[in-house]
């Protein structure tokens, strides 16, 4: 079965994994900016950064016949600091005319501060002027409740963005109705630990329904797994779900989102 | 935050039943607690500090108790336990990480 993992960072993998992706049948990987691990010292540091994203992932994804696409911005675990943050946001604009950038993301917060929201909002403001979608990323562990909800509040205090046009991302059993019912798209990432087993995401789409849901694996410099998404595949496999319910989870759902920009692309 | 009644229904249901369900994933589950089990027994025999039991591990046994009260959405309700539900954002983001469960001074922001 064919699949999109649309939340991966593959800057932090290796050649092998877009190998054995592509083998497992995914056919395209949307890459969200995010931290490296450590602090950049410089604006210029995204400024590689980001041609990383919009220049060298593309041609390495596509050696295995992998659709690459990106979005940009500056993460919320370096927002704290507001003046950096805001040189970062101001070197965005020139990458986002290139042919494979989605719109802003993964934008959101961390330690839900006040520094992290003033650079949320700022980055939702950036979107809603070039008229991008957006990709969210929501805190970990005990902040994700209370800051998917100040995401959320901010979004809608901003007025010029489509929940439609959002995906929020990282959403478990406490925040995923919210995230629905308010018009936004969920993200479900599976990775070890801190977030959504396979299991739990099967369990999560039995009783809230297919519908603005997708999976990915977040994959990073963590420990995480490129092959997560086929794993939730065989995991609904199991449960006797059927193909068209998976396809709609793993590729369909997550091409109707991303099609929203006319620069997604698969085929062709 | 989560709008979703205890007994919310499946609205895209597995087509497996219940003893399928036991069948299928008893024992991976039966290792997970014994996993927990062996954790505790591991927090008792290590060395005790001043200052009273863990914060993280105070949680967790309050988690457990939502495991056997009888009631549904287990999931849910413990990750709310194990959330931050204060309203406000707070003034510095100090350390990048997150404990797992809220710290003391968050805990009594919100009481």
């Amino acid at each position: 079965m064919r699949y999109i993992d649309p939340h991966i960072h593959m800057v932090s993998r290796t050649t092998d994994d877009y190998q054995v992706m592509a083998l497992a049948g995914c056919v395209a990987v949307t890459e969200p900016a995010f931290w490296a691990g450590f602090d950049r010292s410089s604006p210029s540091g995204f400024a590689d950064y980001f041609r990383q994203l919009t220049e060298f992932e593309p041609r390495r994804a596509a050696q295995f016949g992998i659709r690459h696409h990106t979005w940009l911005c500056i993460n919320p675990k370096e927002a704290e600091d507001v003046g950096f943050a805001r040189e970062v946001i101001g070197i965005i604009p020139a990458f986002l005319d290139r042919p494979t950038v989605l719109g802003i993301g993964e934008i959101g917060l961390n330690k839900n501060s006040r520094n992290e929201m003033v650079v949320l909002e700022e980055q939702i403001a950036l979107a809603a002027k070039h008229e991008l979608m957006i990709l969210v990323h929501t805190p970990h562990l005990e902040d994700k409740l209370k800051g998917t909800r100040l995401i959320m509040d901010a979004i809608r205090r901003n007025g010029e963005v489509d929940p439609g046009r959002v995906l929020i991302d990282h959403v478990e059993e406490h925040t995923v109705g919210a995230v629905l019912e308010r018009g936004y798209w969920a993200g479900m990432t599976l990775y070890p630990e801190t977030k959504c087993t396979p299991q739990r995401a099967a369990d999560i789409i039995e009783m809230y329904g297919a519908e603005r849901l997708w999976v990915n694996s977040a994959g990073d410099w963590g420990c995480s797994d490129p092959l997560a998404v086929p794993r939730c595949v065989v995991e609904m496999r199991r449960r006797g779900h059927s193909e068209a319910t998976i396809a709609r989870i793993c590729f369909e759902n997550p091409r109707a989102f991303l099609g929203q920009s006319p620069r997604f692309t698969i085929d062709g | 935050m989560s709008a979703e009644p205890s007994n919310m229904r499946s609205s895209l249901p597995s087509a497996m039943t219940a003893g399928r369900v036991v069948d299928a994933y008893f024992i991976e589950h039966r290792g997970k607690l014994l996993d927990v089990a062996a954790f505790l027994d591991r927090v008792d025999r290590a060395a005790g500090e001043e200052g009273g039991e863990d914060f993280r591990v105070a949680a967790l046994r309050r988690a457990v108790e939502i495991l056997i009260d009888g009631g549904g959405d287990r999931t849910r309700r413990i990750l709310e336990l194990l959330s931050d539900t204060t309203t406000e954002p707070v003034a510095a983001a100090g350390a990048k990480g997150a404990s797992g469960a809220v710290p003391p001074t968050l805990s009594e922001a919100r009481s």
